[in-house]
Order: structure tokens, then sequence, then C-alpha cells
């Protein structure tokens, strides 16, 4: 029977020769990712109670990104229990204050395609990019985790989205993601697994990838994948991996078909990311603040994008930076792209999840009408309930950043 | 016990703020749903009942969006769909969560029971009964447990 990736990567983990949608199976781990704010604060108290330890230290990495950098009594104290609790584990793997999780884990080599992997955070889905199976827990459910080395799962169905063509200049995954959030909804994904595919897809690099697979939480996937290729291989640095793809003729849930040269930039307004509407519908919104950040719309490419926008121009409104990792803020500058962005006007912001996740010093105060490429924009999530809170790809907060209103950035990378 | 009923797509950040997260659960807590129905966390009494309508507790993983909800004393939820991260963390805190294709014929302040076991809501002040889902067998264990800690906690203890 031809499987979905999904169905092979969860057979592999379960030790079968093959899976069913629907059935519920358990799966050994292969990857247990923790971070700051889920981690250690509220895991060592329950092993303790539970009088347990690790089923394997060395399958476990730990990377803190909620509270550093920690700027009050409460968040140090949280970075304290993190730090004291690698030690008393001894896990090698742990990354401090290096970044985002979602971003830092493959860029330290963590991810291999045919992996089945979890995380503590809901983003986890972005490791889907380099054909592993990951997706997101609780806390708890963390710890059955790290007490067993299993989890168990019901297989999903697999809903396939595919690109054919090309994205345009000034197009980018996340107005792929937006759109699709937009037509589908929150919960179009319906807990089951989303594969993008299609040669817009193809042509994509690795951390474009990320950024679909990251946003499958948006759409209300379990996860989302793509198949791996020579792009993955060239990200990880890594040459004769497997290649984890769907057979041809799987069982799907549902195959939507889209031209990727139709797609135009797209925005979400406030509440919801499913708000969605092109760019060009909003043009009289005039946001304060442009906020590029997080691990939906911070790494290296989306750097990129927004410096391929301000190159040369200065942006008219507060245009906050925060590089969703240090190794990729190095390489923004090492390539000139930070400094780009500097010229502009950005304000460099630490490394983590900030004020994406409601988190440090910088939350959006009341009123405050904003223009972000992070993922989520619900209501008070990024500040203050009256705050709103709009959502585009980094070419489009840079645009707006320069015309000083919501623009098409089409009009200026022309 | 009164229901109280909600819209599509609570997201957790309304649910438990993040701003907030860096607190223990019993600081949360006050702050639950306070931008959706602000006297909800003051108003609610133990027993009572929160209903939603499609995608239920979307958005992030935090734990402490169900545990909120446990720790005001919320006996049971309802909804036409959960999020499925919610959906798998509240009933590893030992939440009942009851998926319900007819959540919306529940009416805010309805006097209301849940039975996660055999899939049904009883209206007692209409005295309608509405046939839901019953959570899954291999789930219910570990909410009669009270959560995924206290099932491990059995299981490892027998096998000690």
């Amino acid at each position: 029977m031809p499987a979905t990736l999904a169905q092979k990567l969860i057979a592999r983990a379960a030790g079968r020769g093959a899976v069913t949608p629907g059935e519920i199976v358990t799966c050994k781990v292969d990857l247990a990712m923790i971070h700051d704010s889920s981690g250690p604060r509220r895991l060592k108290p329950m092993l303790e109670r539970l009088g347990a330890k690790l089923w394997d230290p060395s399958k476990v990495v730990l990377i803190t990104d909620h509270y550093v950098p920690a700027y009050d009594e409460e968040s140090r104290k949280i970075i304290r229990i993190t730090r004291d609790w690698v030690r008393e584990t001894g896990i090698d793997n742990f990354h401090d204050e290096q970044g985002i999780c979602h971003v830092v884990l493959p860029e330290r080599g963590h991810l291999r395609p045919g992996m089945f992997a979890v995380g503590g955070d809901s983003h986890s889905p972005t490791g889907g990019a380099f054909a592993a199976y990951m997706f997101g827990i609780g806390a708890t459910e963390m710890l059955g985790v790290l007490v067993t080395g299993e989890i168990w799962l019901k297989v999903p169905h697999t809903i396939a989205m595919e690109f054919d063509g090309a994205f345009a200049p000034g197009v980018s995954a996340k107005d792929a993601m937006l759109f699709l959030i937009g037509r589908f909804g929150l919960d179009g994904g319906q807990y089951q697994a989303v594969e993008y595919r299609g040669a817009a897809i193809r042509a994509l690099p690795m951390q474009e990838r990320m950024t679909l697979c990251n946003m499958a939480a948006e759409l209300g996937a379990q996860t989302g994948l793509i198949a791996s290729d020579g792009v993955t291989q060239a990200f990880l640095q890594s040459k004769n991996l497997e290649t984890w793809d769907s057979d041809d003729g799987a069982s799907l849930l549902a195959h939507h078909r889209f031209h990727g040269d139709e797609l135009a930039p797209q925005v979400a307004a406030p509440h919801s990311p499913a708000n969605t509407r092109p760019v060009t519908d909003f043009k009289e919104v005039k946001p304060q603040l442009a906020y590029i950040g997080a691990c939906t719309g911070a790494k290296l490419e989306d750097l990129r994008m927004a410096a391929r926008v301000l190159k040369g121009r200065k942006s008219a409104i507060r245009l906050l930076v925060a590089p969703a990792s240090l190794r990729d803020q190095n390489a923004a500058k090492n390539e000139g792209t930070l400094q780009i962005l500097l010229e502009a006007g950005a304000e460099l912001l630490p490394n983590g999840c900030g004020i994406c996740a409601g988190y440090g010093e910088h939350l959006l105060p009341e009123n405050m009408v904003a223009i972000s490429s992070t993922a989520r924009n619900f209501r008070g999530r990024m500040g203050a309930a009256s705050s709103q809170v709009y959502l585009a790809s980094p070419y489009t907060v840079a645009a707006s950043a320069a015309a000083g209103r919501i623009c098409d950035p089409r009009e200026l990378l022309q | 016990m009164r229901a109280w009923v909600l819209g599509d797509n609570v997201d957790t950040d309304a649910i438990a703020p993040g701003r907030y997260m860096k607190r223990g659960i019993a600081e949360i807590a006050p702050h639950c749903l306070e931008a959706l129905v602000p006297e909800f966390a003051r108003g609610v009494q133990p027993g009572d009942v929160v209903v939603g309508g499609r995608n239920f507790g979307a958005g992030s993983s935090r734990e402490q969006a169900p545990a909120a909800l446990k720790h005001l004393g919320v006996a049971a939820l309802v909804a036409e769909s959960f999020a499925g991260l919610f959906y798998r963390n509240a009933l590893n805190l030992g939440l009942p969560a009851v998926v319900c294709t007819e959540a919306r014929r529940v009416h805010d302040g309805d006097v209301v029971r849940v039975d996660p076991e055999a899939g049904r809501i009883y209206i007692e002040n209409r005295n309608q009964t509405l046939e839901c889902e019953p959570i899954p067998a291999h789930l219910m264990q570990m909410v009669r447990d009270g959560g995924l800690l206290a099932h491990l906690e059995k299981r490892l203890g027998r096998s000690r």
C-alpha cells in the first residue's frame, strides 16, 4: 500500500511495517526538545514526585528562549532553575541564550529526516520541514516522554497543500501560510498532518520551508511536513541522508492545489491569523510600530527579505528587529544584512521569543497599532488588550515601516 | 452546574495570558478569560462547565490554559471541537474535554451535568440530553486517575 510521509515516519517510530490513519499507536521518541518556560521549572518537581530519571539524556535538547535575557527576579529564577537542572541531569545538548528553540534545533544539527520528535512548544511542527515527524506537547505530556521515551498518537490523515509554479518576488512562505489559514481557518488542519508540495515549495530555501511548517500550528494541524531533498541535505551539511517522501498514490484526506505565481502578499488583521486579505486591502492602515521577530519571522532568510526592501531607505515608524538566533544574527552581520536594517533605523532586540509570546520588556502599550512578522495576533497576546496587531511577511512589514502605512512590498522592490 | 458559553476559536492567550506565565497557577487563574469574559474568574464556581464552539483552546502548548480552568474549579469542558494540543493537555491534567457537535444547544447560564464516559450532557433546567463523543477508552483511565502524572505514579509505583 502506498503510504504518506506521515504514515512512514510514524510506522518507523512505532516499530511497525505500516500504520493506518485513525489507529492509535505508541511511538518511540528520537528527540525531545524543551525550553525554559515549559521545561525544568515544570518538569523537575514532577520528576521528583515520581522519583523517576530521564529515559535518555542524550535524546533531550534544552534551549532557553522565553525568559532570556532575564530582566526581572522571576525570570532570573526560572533561568537559574533551568541551568541547575542541566547540571543535575547531565544533559549535554543545552543551548543557553542562543536563540529561539525551533531555529536553534536544526541550526545545531539535532534534526534529521526520518526522526520522530516532540517539542514542549506549539510551534514544534517547524521540525517537519526536515521530513521529521515533530509536534508540540504540554509540560505534563513531556514528563511522560522524558520518563518513558514514548508517546501515543492517533495516526493522522494527510492534507496536501500544493503550490505549483513559483512565488513572485516579494511573496514568501509567510504569505502562503496567511493565505491558507485565511482560506481554511484556524482549525483547517483538523489536527492532521499537512504536507506542502509542488514546484513553488521545492524552490524555497530551508528557512522558508520552516516558516510553512511553523505555521501549521495556526492552521490547526498536528504537524506540517515537507519531503527531504537536496535543499535539506545542503542545510544540514550532510550528504547521504535518507530521502523521505510520500509515495505516489498514497491516500489523502484532501489535496488542495494553488498557483504559486498568483499568490499576492497577505495581511491578517486583528485579532486572528485567519482574518487574512491581500495587502492592497489595508492601504489605509497606519501602524505605529513594525516588528520583525520570532521563530516565524526573524530567521536569516526573514532578515534578508526585510533588508531587500529597506536597502537605502529609512523606516518612517519605530522598527524593532529581534533576530531569531544568535547565529543568524551573526550571519546577517557578516553579510551586511544587519547593517542595512540598522541604517534604516532598526532597534536591535535580544534573540528570544520576546514580544511575540508576551514576554520581556517591550510589550505593546494601550492602543498601539503594529505590523508584525510573527505568527499570532490574538487579542492581548503581544501586550495590552487594546493593542492591534497586523500579521504579514518580513517583506511587507519592512515595506510598511518604510511607507508609514501598510504597503505592498512589490511597489518598493521594483 | 452553571454553563459558561463561549464562541469559536477561544485561544490560549485568552485562557492564560502570556504576561502572567512566569507566575504560578494561583496567580495566572484570576486572569483566565479576562479579555473575553471579565467576570469569569470571579464568578465561576466549582463544578461549573465551560462550553466552547469550534477549535476551543487554539494556540499555545501552554498547559497553564487547562490548568487555570481546573484551578478555578471547572469540572468539564465541552466544545464542538478542540484544538488538538489543548485537548491532550486537558486530559493529561485530568480535566475532561468532551467533543459535542450539538454544543451550541447549551445556553449561557444553563444548569448542566457532563458524563464524559458515557458521552452525554444533561441540560437539567430544560430537561434535554445531548449525545457527545465519549472520551476514548485509552485516555479515560488516565482521566479517572486524575491525569497523566497521577497515572504514571500509579504505573511506576506498581512496577517497582
